[in-house]
């Protein structure tokens, strides 16, 4: 057995997932869970992860990954000024938009503070 | 009773000026506000505009008549852009957002004079097989309302299979258009990814989405994918591949086609009702003159751990962009940081499917489990491709059941995410390869549940798929039957 294999095998054999997994996946996912649902997801996220772990039995050495079945056309087009949302109009579903005036010319999305 | 009209009648008659585009648009409207309460088939109703817009073809009729869809009333699931029209994709997080553009096909469809009476429930985001995970409450199927439409576009389906409108659209990542055309006994086709412009489409899975019609028979599909087809410069993946008469290529002819079966892939989990449908409608079309090839697709049982492992990697990075900045909903509760305001919204914008989706990508995607995720389901996704390509060598199409059960029952499966994936078996392959695929009519279960016969063509070879699925129509009537009103 490749020295790689073992550390393979014990990986799926780890898909069941823990609260601290999912709390961690969470906070990369920019989702604030509640306790209710970091329990439910613990359980769900497994069951499924268990059932996609199929795809390990099938032997992928020497085939390449298919990201996009279209390889064939180039997306290339002539690179030149068109009609865009105005200021006004990119703004128009904004939360929370600072209007057009003299002081932010064009309005701007107002955020909450970025630095803690 | 008759069915209802089709949107060749309908265009026809408002052609001819039997009836108005605006009388046909007040009819539509009616039957919709009719319907409506016991199906919840729709998110937002736009009387004012489609009676407004029926008026401004009535009154420019010279220059309306030759348009392909003059007059013919729409509904378009709620997650394609309608430029000033309210468009949630039934989310919470886009309740009250107003797109300032329209979707291409959308575009398209209104040059070709058709009228959008609505837009339609369907699962958030896309992302479910029953339209139970809508943030607005569920779809109802007209054939029975105590059960699911199907999902994603299960309010396309149910309004099509209700006869409010002849034509709705819907998008398909995983079988969004076929399951739910299975379900409520209408026509659903996915053409080729790359054949229709997303542009406008709310993504979800941007190497698996794809629009298309659902309609009540083949020869409406072939009308309608003829005015939606064709590329796009706001889509990069939009193809300038030729765009045929579909329509001139329905010849009803079976001589020489050869249709496969995978019957090993149809061994396991089939309900017993679905698989003697699809067992005649093999027959029919044998009888039409088509020659059955037995045909094994290996790695065809892998596309459902396959399709989950894909498309939530994608859903988790398309949807990183709702996050209560730029549109759509933001939670107000006077946060300290803007991470924390992310992390809220997310959480309050969201509903539990779309997380767990969320989740699920999030986790394939990250340090340590890409390569034995993504990586290893993007190496499938290869064979099974592969596979289809060797399929085509022997077959025109491959037919299988669109779904491996009839509709169920609402609220049957929500509990359990696996179990609703794993009825996807028949669909995300699809997808998977982005080949073009329709839903067509094949039966009723004894408690009159619409089941659905899955063909599968060529990439861009659209004109044979629709032509075989139209043969098999020609000498079957379960499109003419329609639920009780």
């Amino acid at each position: 057995m490749a020295p790689g294999t073992f550390l393979c095998m014990l990986a799926f054999a780890m898909a069941v997932f823990t609260r601290e997994q999912v709390h961690a996946i969470a906070a990369l996912a920019n989702l604030e869970l509640d306790e209710a649902e970091i329990e439910l997801f613990t359980r769900q996220l497994g069951d499924i992860l268990a059932y996609a772990d199929e795809v390990q039995k099938v032997d992928t050495r020497g085939i390449p990954p298919t990201a996009s079945v279209l390889t064939r056309y180039p997306a290339d087009r002539p690179d030149r000024v068109r009609p865009s949302l105005s200021p006004q109009e990119a703004l128009a579903n904004a939360p929370d938009p600072a209007p057009d005036s003299q002081a932010k010319p064009g309005g701007l999305f107002r955020v909450p503070r970025v630095i803690g | 009773m008759n069915p209802p009209a089709t949107v060749r009648d309908i265009r026809d008659t408002v052609r001819g000026r039997s009836r108005s585009a605006s009388e046909v648009c007040r009819t539509a409207l009616d039957r919709l506000e009719a319907v409506e309460p016991s199906l919840h088939a729709f998110n937002t109703i736009t009387r004012a505009q489609a009676l407004a817009r029926a008026a401004e073809i009535d009154g420019a009729f010279d220059r309306w008549r030759d348009q392909p869809l003059v007059g013919v009333p729409i509904a378009l699931k709620d997650n394609l852009c309608t430029k000033g029209v309210r468009t949630t994709a039934s989310s919470r997080m886009l309740e009250a957002y107003l797109p300032p553009y329209d979707a291409t096909v959308v575009a398209k469809l209104e040059a070709a004079g058709a009228i959008v009476i609505g837009k339609t429930n369907c699962d958030e985001f896309a992302m479910g097989s029953s339209n139970e995970n809508s943030a607005f409450g569920p779809a109802h199927n007209p054939w029975a309302l105590d059960r699911t439409p199907g999902g994603s576009s299960g309010g396309s389906a149910a309004a099509v299979a209700a006869g409010i409108t002849p034509l709705a659209f819907g998008s398909d990542t995983g079988g969004s258009i076929r399951q739910p055309a299975a379900m409520c006994g209408v026509v659903g086709l996915k053409p080729t990814y790359g054949r229709v412009s997303r542009y406008g489409l709310i993504a979800f899975g941007s190497s698996l989405d794809q629009i298309g019609p659902l309609t009540r028979t083949v020869h409406d599909a072939a009308l309608t994918l003829g005015v939606i087809a064709g590329a796009d410069e706001a889509d990069a993946t939009s193809v300038p591949e030729a765009v045929p008469d579909y329509a001139a290529a329905l010849t009803g002819d079976l001589r020489g086609t050869r249709v496969g079966v995978p019957a090993r892939l149809l061994e396991q989990g089939v309900d017993p009702e679905v698989a003697g449908a699809f067992e005649a409608s093999l027959a029919t079309l044998a009888s039409r003159g088509a020659t059955l090839v037995d045909m094994d697709l290996p790695h065809a049982r892998y596309a459902t751990a396959v399709y989950y492992l894909v498309a939530t990697a994608e859903a988790s990075s398309n949807l990183a962009r709702y996050d209560g900045v730029r549109y759509g909903y933001r939670d107000d509760g006077g946060h300290d940081t803007l991470h924390m305001m992310y992390a809220r919204t997310r959480e309050r914008g969201f509903g539990p499917e779309v997380k767990r989706r969320i989740m699920l990508g999030t986790y394939v995607l990250s340090a340590g489990y890409y390569e034995a995720y993504y990586l290893k389901a993007q190496q499938v996704r290869t064979l099974i491709l592969r596979d289809y390509e060797q399929a085509f060598e022997r077959a025109d199409v491959v037919a299988m059941p669109t779904s491996p059960v009839p509709a169920f029952t609402l609220g049957e499966r929500i509990a359990d995410p696996l179990q609703m994936y794993l009825g996807d078996v028949f669909t995300v392959s699809a997808n998977l390869t982005g080949l073009p695929a329709i839903s067509v009519p094949c039966g009723f279960t004894r408690g009159q549940l619409p089941i659905g016969l899955q063909l599968t063509g060529r990439r861009f070879d659209e004109a044979t798929l629709l032509r075989i699925a139209d043969a098999y129509e020609r000498d079957t009537d379960w499109w003419k039957q329609a639920p009780a009103r």
